[in-house]
């Protein structure tokens, strides 16, 4: 069970990161729609003030732990790039993705949220199933 | 004043997230993937954890969010005004998750990733990014 300790702790980093947005900000912590809001030129400094942050992730675990977070990307980059073409189109049609609808709309017991996530769920096992069983 | 401190308060919970996901696993695509294909022979549970654990403490954040009448540092909140459960939001959510399960990167982890300088993961947000714009510009829902 302890090998998901860190799994859970960090997840409830990523709750209360949403939670702090919401109750001192008033925004929703969902990363596609920060994004999608600074590239089309709006709320520019809070969004991207966020990204930074965001981006800090990976250097403060450095420090903290003297080592990267492990990232392994066994997919080809054509495949990598037609994931982030889906990734974007998707989210964006969609209104959110694993941490707006997933996070936050869950926690709201919003029904729309919930349909988003089990959608893109089950679309997700599909997509990674079928690659997995192909490479 | 209050600007200021949105600013900080937006970094901070950035940091927060960012670190969230280092620790947790889910920078790694590879994890998200373990959990995402369910006939690998390896299946990792470890996303469940994730999303449990920070559903567990947004809620909490939601029932005091309720009982006030405005954020801490603005005059209203900023929520999703819509409920209706429609077409865009169950192919635009199935066309996410494809890419998704494709790559095993979403969002949050491919943009907090790239401090890292792996050429695969700016590939991804630059594509990713192609698809938004994209998607603004040419089907998005027409304001009629």
């Amino acid at each position: 069970m302890t090998v998901y300790l860190p799994s859970l702790i960090g997840g409830m980093l990523l709750g209360l990161s949403a939670a702090m947005l919401l109750v001192v900000n008033g925004r929703i912590a969902g990363i596609s729609g920060i994004l999608g809001r600074l590239l089309g030129g709006r709320q520019v400094w809070t969004n991207a003030a966020f990204l930074l942050g965001l981006l800090a992730g990976p250097l403060l675990y450095g420090a903290a732990f003297g080592r990267w977070p492990n990232v392994t990307i066994v997919a080809s980059w054509p495949v990598v790039l037609v994931s982030g073409l889906l990734v974007g189109i998707g989210t964006r049609m969609g209104s959110g993705c694993t941490s707006g609808h997933g996070i936050l709309g869950l926690a709201r017991f919003s029904k729309r949220s919930l349909a988003a996530t089990a959608t893109f769920l089950v679309a997700g096992i599909a997509a990674a199933t079928i690659m997995g069983a192909v490479r | 004043m209050n600007g200021h401190a949105r600013l900080a308060v937006a970094l901070l919970a950035g940091a927060i997230f960012g670190f969230g996901l280092s620790l947790s696993g889910m920078v790694d695509p590879g994890r998200v993937l373990g959990f995402l294909d369910i006939a690998s022979g390896h299946w990792d549970p470890s996303l469940m954890f994730v999303l449990g654990g920070a559903v567990l403490v947004a809620v909490p954040g939601v029932m005091l969010q309720r009982r006030m009448a405005k954020p801490v540092l603005d005059n209203g909140f900023h929520l999703p005004p819509k409920t209706a459960i429609d077409w865009r939001l169950l192919v635009g959510s199935a066309i996410f998750g494809l890419g998704w399960g494709g790559a095993g990167f979403c969002p949050g982890p491919a943009v907090s990733a790239l401090s890292m300088g792996l050429p695969l993961v700016v590939l991804f947000v630059a594509a990713m990014a192609v698809g938004m714009v994209l998607h603004d510009r040419l089907l998005a829902e027409r304001a009629s």
